[in-house]
């Protein structure tokens, strides 16, 4: 049996245009050919979208977990970003 | 992102009493847990087990209705069955994604489906002598997956959640289907409606035996509650199963094999549900444990498929690496 290991993808489907492409899971493939080939049968036989990105799993760089205190516990406490920190009076209409 | 190359990159974490506490707490409090994100190690084995076990089932599960694709009796069941038969194997390779985002790899679960040391569902170890066999297998079989297969989409695991959202909006097809064709043998000809009685007689028991044995006997379902990776025992499921499907059977005028089914009006806290007979537990053990009548001609398919697809692989890796040395050298010609 052969233990090479194919590689694995990433899928992201744009479902309609006007949308994002967005991750939906992944896939063994040699090539990119194949893997959007792949794609299109394992994730959109019931017209789930009408664009495929596939991108190797290998070249994505993400946050490391272990940090992710220090990187997004600080958004919580600046309540102030959002717009209904602010007090204005009811009857100056929509704002 | 299902990156491989994370996991297990990072020190396993110390479990202590603190690591389990915190652990749970977060399962407490319904929080997903995500690949990268620390778990006890009993945690990930048991995922591990449970979602490559239910991924083999998905892809074994594509021989018994296979079995029939080209003896379909008309062309609207034989679309119906290929578009099933195509979805199961989605369905397995849904699966085989999650399961790898816990650092196990596709060919190690290949290899463990095709030495026989990994289980698949007992179910798919019975022939399809018939074409009843395939309305049988959609209505019984598939429905009882999807009541197995609902709570699944509540699972604390993410990965598995999502794949399993993924396969119940695509499975009710393949229990209607299964039921339409029933219904159409049942309301045929005296032999037709014979062979519908007949597939349901043989499909019914090893259907109850899906959901895995009596809660008093099951070894890892506590465990697995406590986890949330189970959001119903096995005997929960298996009598919802029962109470739903004994009026299909009705109605279409077929009868469940079982003497002792009766309606029990104190059933499920006064609801109401059905009684029904035993289990025959020592064919369910001697089946999962390799003695069902297909058990040897379900693996050996599979082992075929696997060999005589080597050189396959084998060609499209080589020429996905030919392909990048080409660019790679017009790169180096172009500077």
């Amino acid at each position: 049996m052969s233990i090479e290991t194919t590689p694995l993808w990433e899928v992201f489907i744009r479902s309609r245009n006007g949308l994002n492409h967005k991750h939906v899971g992944s896939l063994h493939a040699a090539d990119s050919n194949l893997a959007v080939q792949s794609a299109r049968d394992v994730y959109t036989r019931r017209e789930e979208g009408n664009s495929i990105w596939v991108v190797r799993s290998d070249q994505i760089v993400a946050s490391d977990p272990d940090r992710s205190g220090e990187n997004f516990e600080p958004a919580a406490d600046k309540i102030y970003r959002h717009p209904s920190f602010y007090d204005i009076p009811d009857d100056v209409g929509h704002m | 992102m299902y990156s491989q190359g994370l996991i297990g990159a990072d020190d396993k974490p110390v479990e202590d009493e603190a690591f389990i506490a915190a652990f749970q707490a977060r399962i407490d409090a319904e929080e997903k847990i995500e690949p990268n994100d620390p778990m006890p190690e009993a945690y990930r084995k048991t995922l591990v087990r449970q979602i490559g076990q239910h991924a083999h089932s998905e892809i074994v599960g594509m021989l018994p209705e296979g079995n029939w694709i080209t003896r379909a009796p008309t062309l609207r069941r034989k679309l119906a069955l290929l578009a099933k038969v195509q979805d199961e194997g989605g369905h397995g390779l849904y699966l085989y994604s999650a399961a790898e985002t816990l650092g196990v790899s596709r060919e190690q679960m290949t290899e463990e489906l095709l030495s026989g040391r990994a289980k698949y569902s007992s179910i798919f170890n019975y022939p399809t002598p018939t074409w009843a066999d395939i309305g049988a297998i959609g209505w019984l079989v598939d429905g009882a997956a999807i009541m197995n297969q609902v709570p699944l989409c509540r699972c604390s695991f993410g990965p598995y959640a999502r794949a399993m959202v993924r396969v119940c909006r695509e499975e009710s097809f393949h229990q209607r289907q299964g039921y339409e064709l029933m219904m159409a043998l049942a309301e045929g000809s005296d032999e037709q409606k014979a062979m519908a009685q007949d597939a349901l007689n043989r499909w019914w028991w090893p259907s109850l035996m899906m959901f895995g044995p009596h809660d008093s006997d099951s070894t890892n379902s506590d465990q697995s509650m406590e986890w949330k990776i189970k959001r119903f025992t096995n005997d929960e499921l298996r009598q919802k199963f029962v109470d739903a499907t004994v009026i299909q059977a009705e109605k279409i005028g077929l009868t469940i094999p079982d003497p002792d089914l009766k309606w029990n009006p104190e059933k499920n806290d006064g609801a109401g549900g059905y009684d029904f007979g035993p289990i025959d537990w020592n064919e369910f053990w001697r089946v999962v444990k390799g003695g069902g009548p297909m058990n040897r001609d379900r693996i050996s398919a599979r082992k075929k498929a696997w060999d005589e697809g080597v050189w396959v692989r084998e060609a499209a890796n080589a020429f996905a690496q030919k392909q990048h040395q080409r660019t790679e050298a017009s790169k180096v010609a172009a500077e």
